[in-house]
């Protein structure tokens, strides 16, 4: 029997279970996905918020501070690149500019440091590509950006490392409540035992509660993106939110921590947790970017996609015990700021909410720290010959437009939390993310999963299940 | 290893084959190809079908049997070669940075350098087709990789959008392997790819083309189910009601190639808007004096012959450069008149001497066109087309004498006589 198991890896479940690394436990994390982190945290924006978005009073609003004061270290240890580039919400009004004065003194209410609001030149000094119609901006210099998987991935390898179990392609569909703990059986049958369930399930988190008799709506909203080149990386430097007014949100331009440009989201209510993109959906993206930026490089567009946002009608995270069934904990309706207020979230649920209740012991043995040369390219000269020297596969380039290496791409199909597919390792190595999209590394990628996993080439997935690359041998 | 070299050539393609034998003819021995993959050869070894060298060797060759003339001709010179070693930067002085297995990461100080890294397709991201991103959507040169190379079908049935070449070559060979084509799109009223190719590839196995047409939509959870394709207006915008919808399992985008010029880039040297190659005089020399630049990182060729005759341009002015040193440029800048996507050279450089051959691109069909090179107000050399379409690079030569005697700037510009 399993001391705690942890329903779904997104970056709430993923850092959930980190932390329950820290104690002497036996943990376990189901996902049915394939591959961890396939939900609302492998496509969103990737904004550490400042937090002066959520009401005051909010769990929103409390855990978006906390989880960006925590983000710096966390994603330090993790090995996960981060850079707080600042954001700024920009006024195309005077109307705006009261908007932006009402924001500034909510995140002063949240305890966010540092607001200011600034004019035109100002913003023009920091934003030189900023259409000519901006007014003035709030400035927030404590946003950041991150890489939302790199975290989740991360976060989950270090918690295996450190003797947590990770279980994919279980795909939670009922839980017993027991004497001292729960069962809980999976599609294919498999079953667990464990003495406490949290429940990180993301848009499926309202199926889950049901499970136990709670009843929690989780709404669907789908937001839309569109991401650049590199080579358009320099198109803007900080995170550039539209003032939120009646009409929307609109929507936000960023650089990304990997040097692109990203563009979105849109945000539309539906039915189910699909992720397919539409025509009008990337249409308003690109007429909303055109507004804010007074050149726009679309013409350097590399890809589109779309991430699902899981909302409970409370409109704040819900992060509670049941009220029905002890022992079983939700972390659930987390949108947006919930990739920021992770680590907070899940620092509050293990040290807060369970800890001292089930009196855990900490692990003296735990490691928190994970192998820091994560990305071979951004190493010096030295320091990737002596990687070389050691392993020549790190020597041998295959993904050519994110300089991805063999030793890369083998390390992510080995190491923990193993890439099985090739969409596993493009999210774990960036090869294949580049301007070609795979173009040229697809084969090879392909050939190191099979050889690796020794299954056929024809039995290697782009993203689990029956997503075959291949159809058969040629005539 | 040798920390320097004469000349340091970066691609071990058509282009990079080519201008190294010519340069050491021109008297240059000290030379280093450096190839990322582990063949010589570049994308001619996944180009089984004929074609090749008509031009050239006036006899149809597969892409590894035309590559294999121009290997065995670099093995006779003894020339010296890198293979699976990607270039990871060249910065201004020639200095390139390199890296494999062997050597891990090392630097080669060059005298001149000759840039033939080949292009890349566009994939279907830079096309932003809405829709699902389930398995079975490839560019066609991928595919063709998977084919040709590793012996695997990457689908049965297959929509391909696009009528670039590779498009309409593996439109022919996954026929040919089983497979069921069942559409070309193309959203331009005219193709992209050569005519030859059209009949061979898509008529005489009685594959559709719609021209106006484009995919709007790609459908399919786990792997493609569906494709949805769209009329187009003049604008190139879907036109709604005109949906027709296609059961398949695979998608090929064949929608255009780039120069890949990351390292030219990075190199500060400068690019011409219309190639996406290097800005170049007639003799391949780029901004950067010494640093050359040939086939397709320069200018996508339609044919592969042109790449070697551009590669070999290329070669003996790079071997001229090292042997005879560095020669003040008196250049005059070529332009894109009416109907002209671009002009490859961009620069003529008087100093050079000799003929030039201008090639370009026309940006629309034109039936019976006449090419003029204007300088000033007058014309200095015309040329009778029969047909001029975007697909087909065209060429014009400008005699010695008339080079000797431009006085500012020329321009290029098509006409269709009224
Ligand atoms: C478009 C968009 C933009 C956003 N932008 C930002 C931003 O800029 N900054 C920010 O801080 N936040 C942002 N967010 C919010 C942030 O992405 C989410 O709050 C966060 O990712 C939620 O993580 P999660 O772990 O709760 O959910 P998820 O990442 O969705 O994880 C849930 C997991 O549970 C699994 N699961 C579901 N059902 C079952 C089952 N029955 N059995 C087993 N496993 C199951 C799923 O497969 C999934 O892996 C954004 C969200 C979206 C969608």
């Amino acid at each position: 029997m399993y001391d705690v198991a942890v329903i779904g890896s997104g970056v709430i479940g993923g850092l959930i279970f980190r932390k329950l690394t820290e104690y002497k436990l036996s943990v376990c994390l189901l996902e049915k996905a394939g591959d961890v982190c396939m939900g609302a945290s492998k496509a969103n924006s990737g904004i550490v918020h400042a937090g002066f978005d959520a009401l005051p009073g909010t769990l929103k609003a409390k855990f978006n501070v906390e989880g960006n004061l925590m983000m710096k270290s966390v994603a330090d240890e993790l090995g996960v690149k981060y850079r707080e580039n600042g954001s700024l919400v920009v006024a195309f009004c005077e109307d705006e500019v009261i908007k932006l004065k009402e924001l500034a003194s909510r995140g002063e209410q949240n305890g966010v440091k540092g607001i200011e609001i600034i004019g035109r030149e100002r913003l023009k000094e920091m934003e030189p590509n900023i259409s000519d119609e901006a007014v003035g901006a709030l400035f927030a210099p404590t946003g950041g950006i991150i890489c939302p998987y790199g975290l989740a991935l991360a976060a989950i390898g270090n918690a295996m490392d450190n003797g947590g179990e990770l279980k994919t392609d279980f795909e939670v569909v009922s839980i017993e409540k027991e004497e001292g703990g729960f069962t809980v059986k999976s599609a294919n049958g498999e079953c667990v035992t464990s003495r406490a369930v949290v429940n990180c399930a993301g848009l499926g988190g309202g199926k889950i509660a049901a499970m136990i008799g709670d009843e929690i709506r989780i709404g669907a909203r789908k937001g839309e993106y569109l991401l650049l080149d590199r080579e358009s990386g320099s198109a803007v430097n900080h995170t550039l939110f539209f003032t939120p007014t009646e009409k929307g949100k609109g929507i936000l331009v960023s650089p990304t921590v990997d040097g692109n440009v990203i563009l979105g989201p849109t945000a539309k209510e539906q039915a189910d947790g699909n992720v397919l993109t539409s025509d009008e959906g990337l249409a308003f993206v690109s007429k909303k970017a055109g507004e804010m930026l007074k050149e726009l490089p679309l013409y350097n567009t590399i890809t589109s996609f779309a991430g699902v946002r899981a909302y409970s009608e409370r409109h704040d995270f819900i992060i509670e015990e049941s009220e029905s069934v002890s022992g079983f904990f939700h972390c659930i309706g987390i949108e947006s700021p919930g990739l920021t207020a992770s680590p907070a979230i899940a620092k509050y649920v293990v040290e807060e909410l369970m800890a001292g209740r089930y009196g855990w012991e900490r692990n003296p043995s735990f490691n928190g720290r994970r192998r820091p040369d994560y990305f071979f390219k951004d190493l010096t000269a030295e320091q990737k010959n002596a990687v070389i020297a050691k392993d020549p596969s790190f020597g041998r380039t295959v993904c050519r437009c994110e300089q991805v290496t063999e030793g890369e791409i083998l390390q992510a199909i080995r190491e923990n939390p193993p890439a099985r597919d090739i969409d596993g390792v493009k999210r774990r190595t960036r090869s294949g993310m580049g301007r070609c999209q795979g173009g040229f590394c697809q084969p090879y990628v392909a050939q190191l999963i099979a050889r690796e996993r020794g299954i056929p080439i024809e039995k290697v997935t782009k993203s689990g299940g029956k997503s075959y690359i291949l159809m058969g041998v040629t005539k | 290893m040798k920390g320097n070299y004469d000349l340091v050539i970066i691609g071990g393609g058509p282009a990079g084959l080519a201008a190294a034998v010519a340069a050491y003819d021109s008297g240059v021995e000290d030379i280093l190809i450096l190839e990322r993959e582990p063949i010589l050869g570049g994308i001619l070894n996944q180009c089984i079908h004929n074609g090749f060298g008509l031009t050239r060797f006036k006899e149809s060759l597969s892409g590894p049997e035309y590559a294999a003339r121009f290997i065995s001709e670099v093995e006779k010179r003894s020339i010296t070669v890198l293979t699976n070693t990607a270039v990871l930067s060249l910065d201004k002085g020639k200095l390139v940075t390199a890296m494999n297995a062997e050597e891990g990461v090392f630097t080669v100080q060059a005298k001149a350098v000759i840039l033939a890294m080949g292009c890349r397709e566009r994939s279907r991201g830079a096309l932003n087709v809405a829709g699902s991103r389930a398995a079975g959507v490839y560019s066609a040169g991928t595919a063709q990789k998977y084919v040709n190379v590793f012996g695997y079908m990457p689908g049965k049935r297959v929509v391909i959008l696009g009528s670039g070449d590779i498009g309409l070559i593996m439109a022919r060979r996954m026929t040919l392997e089983g497979a069921k084509v069942l559409a070309v799109c193309e959203i331009m009223p005219q193709t992209s790819g050569l005519k030859r190719n059209i009949a061979q590839c898509l008529d005489d196995f009685g594959i559709p083309l719609y021209l106006n047409h484009t995919v709007t939509k790609i459908e399919g959870d786990e792997r493609v189910t569906g494709v949805v394709v769209s009329k187009v207006d003049e604008n190139r915008k879907p036109i709604a009601g005109t949906e027709i919808h296609f059961d398949c399992d695979t998608v090929l985008f064949s929608v255009g190639l780039i120069p890949e010029n990351e390292l030219t880039k990075g190199a500060g040297i400068e690019l011409s808007r219309g190639t996406r190659g290097a800005v170049v005089t007639q003799s391949r020399e780029t901004s950067e004096s010494g640093v050359f630049a040939c086939g397709n990182v320069l200018q996508v060729h339609d044919l592969v012959d042109f790449v070697s005759e551009e590669a070999e341009i290329a070669g003996v002015s790079a071997a001229r450069y090292i042997l005879g040193g560095e020669v003040k440029r008196d250049a005059v800048e070529v332009k894109n008149g009416k109907n002209i996507l671009y002009v490859c050279p961009q620069l003529i450089d008087k100093s050079v001497g000799g003929k030039v051959k201008l090639f370009f691109r026309v940006t629309d069909t034109f039936k019976a066109p006449t090419v003029t090179v204007r300088c000033g107000n007058g014309a200095v050399q015309t040329k009778k087309l029969k047909v001029a379409v975007p697909g087909e690079m065209q060429s014009i030569v400008l005699s010695e004498e008339t080079v000797r005697g431009l006085n500012g700037s020329v321009e290029v510009l098509v006409e269709v006589d009224q």
